[in-house]
């Protein structure tokens, strides 16, 4: 269980052009759930992310994994634990490195790198059959350097380099925000049966609201550094695309956009 | 001959040092200077220990590990400290050569007199007769070839892949739950480990160490790096490191002939400069060449698709 106590988060703080960006807010999320997340440019769910990562600090609350306080850990110690896909295709895989070169490194996460050779021979195989999972004909084409691939296959390598080793949760931070509508979909549908085999504990950024509905056991609208919309369980299968958008609207025009 | 000969013992120890700058410039993507310092501080100590009548082998994992040291603390200014790369190498620069002095005592340490890795009584034993004129060049290509099968090996394992990653996306290796600041240090300390090695060579095939050596290290390590994988790097044969190895070759080539015909011993630098430059442009166009021939051949099979 993750578990966000009181935190407080203030841009530029001291300065005139100080910002509050979430004033005492709190989120208990159980083991496994899966939390898709909306809301409008500021309203803080990339911020959220990356307090949950350590990407950025905190000023005052704390963050919980399982009890365990985690609040000053260091972000790379974090990642040991954390698998992030990000909006930018090529922030997920090393695009010099090949798709077998790149698997054999996130395999290796969590543990030491020392000067053991990086691609074992009795892995690849079952790199292929992760491949073969995507249903992309990558398998075929481990010796492809990453860069010459479509965004929509290197996203799919850095959804399976996130999600290799054992992991508390999973970060996707607009994940298919970069790719065309029918790529979004096979990424989509990756995702979720990614998700559903390892029983990872998800939280999806995204500006999709049909993905927002579609996918996912509990969904969170974020306005102004508050959950404004927190649905799980029946309340959230009762949801539409119509119901969100309607709120969103109300407070778009409550902001005077 | 006696040319060629010296182009060849020449250009394989600066490969050595190229191959440390490779890491660096091409791995890393960090333009490091500290080179100009380390290069001449295996010098230093490799003549100061040899001319105390330690034995000269032992010189060579003395001076890599002089390099580790300097590359560390450019990384931990860099890193730790925050300086910009390029400011960090230059801080580092400076300060070797102010530490060269010190070791070396002054400014100029000729060893003339003494035994090194290239003539000792040990050698004289294997070569006789015949090759004695190449005695110097077997033995460079042998330390050659075995730092470069080091740092090919060491390329495959994790570390080596970690080193990769980091210069080609710093947020993969965080994702990975590594410190990319301490992958980085590595890396630094590394290639100077490299470069202080050469220089250690450099010194005892000259046999001399001079403050004023390490001048310009980095040009030729970068001109070294970019000739050969502008020329070698697209042959499919040979890995980097070796394109990197023949590329310090072509390079010293160039040098001896540019002195050769006309001009003086003196103007080395500006010779080093002005084919540096000249190696950078000319290697842009290689490039371009190599992209309009690919879209030549993409446009050719759309007609022909058509």
């Amino acid at each position: 269980m993750i578990e966000l106590n009181h935190i407080h988060k203030y841009y530029n703080p001291g300065a005139v052009t100080q910002m509050c960006l979430f004033e005492d807010f709190s989120l208990k999320i159980e083991k496994g759930q899966f939390i898709s997340i909306v809301g409008s440019n500021g309203s803080g769910k990339t911020s959220l992310l990356n307090i949950i990562c350590g990407s950025i600090p905190v000023d005052q609350g704390s963050i919980l994994i399982d009890g365990r306080d985690i609040t000053g850990m260091k972000e790379y110690v974090r990642h040991q634990k954390i698998g992030r896909v990000y909006q930018d295709p090529s922030k997920g895989t090393c695009a010099n490195m090949t798709i077998l070169e790149n698997m054999a490194l996130a395999d290796n996460k969590g543990k030491p790198y020392g000067l053991g050779r990086s691609v074992r021979r009795s892995r690849i195989d079952s790199y292929k059959e992760m491949l073969s999972g995507l249903n992309l004909g990558l398998e075929d084409k481990i010796h492809t350097r990453v860069g010459s691939l479509s965004g929509g296959q290197r996203q799919a390598v850095a959804l399976l380099m996130a999600t290799m080793t054992p992991i508390e949760m999973l970060i996707l931070d607009e994940h298919t925000a970069a790719l065309d509508p029918k790529t979004a979909e096979v990424i989509m549908e990756l995702t979720e049966k990614i998700v559903r085999e390892k029983k990872l504990t998800t939280m999806m950024v995204t500006h999709n609201l049909r993905y927002a509905v579609e996918y996912g056991d509990r969904l969170l609208m974020m306005h102004q550094g508050e959950a404004i919309i927190d649905a799980s369980g029946d309340e959230k299968r009762a949801l539409t695309v119509e119901d969100i958008m309607g709120t969103f609207n109300k407070i778009s025009v409550e902001c005077g956009n | 001959m006696a040319l060629v000969i010296s182009v060849l013992e020449q250009g394989m120890i600066y490969a050595i040092m190229a191959l440390g700058m490779y890491i660096t410039y091409k791995i890393l993507d960090f333009p490091d200077m500290t080179v100009d310092g380390s290069f001449p501080l295996g010098a230093a100590i490799s003549t100061v220990l040899i001319s105390n009548g330690v034995n000269a082998y032992l010189t060579l994992p003395i001076s890599f590990l002089a390099g580790l040291l300097a590359g560390t603390l450019t990384g931990l200014i860099h890193v730790r400290l925050k300086v910009r790369d390029i400011l960090a190498s230059i801080i580092m620069m400076t300060a070797l050569y102010s530490v060269n002095l010190r070791i070396a005592g002054r400014a100029n340490l000729p060893i003339y007199n003494y035994d090194n890795v290239f003539d000792n009584a040990f050698t004289d034993k294997i070569f006789s007769g015949g090759l004695k004129t190449v005695q110097t060049l077997i033995i460079i290509a042998a330390f050659m070839l075995i730092m470069k099968c080091l740092l090919d090996q060491y390329l495959k394992t994790k570390s080596g892949y970690l080193l990769k990653a980091v210069g080609d996306n710093e947020t993969i290796v965080t994702s990975m739950g590594i410190d990319k600041g301490k992958v980085k240090i590595l890396g630094l300390a590394i290639a100077n480990g490299f470069v202080c090695f050469s220089g250690s060579l450099y010194a005892q095939q000259q046999r001399y160490f001079d403050a004023s050596m390490g001048v310009g290290t980095a040009v030729i390590g970068l001109a070294s790096v970019i000739i050969g994988l502008s020329l070698f790097g697209r042959l499919n044969l040979l890995n980097y490191s070796f394109a990197v190895v023949l590329g310090s070759i072509v390079y010293r080539g160039c040098v001896a002939l540019a002195i050769r015909f006309g001009l003086q011993a003196t103007d080395l630098k500006l010779v080093t400069a002005a084919l540096f430059l000249l190696i950078i442009v000319v290697s842009r166009q290689i490039e371009k060449n190599g992209q309009r021939k690919v879209q030549k051949n993409l446009g050719t099979a759309k007609e022909e698709e058509a």
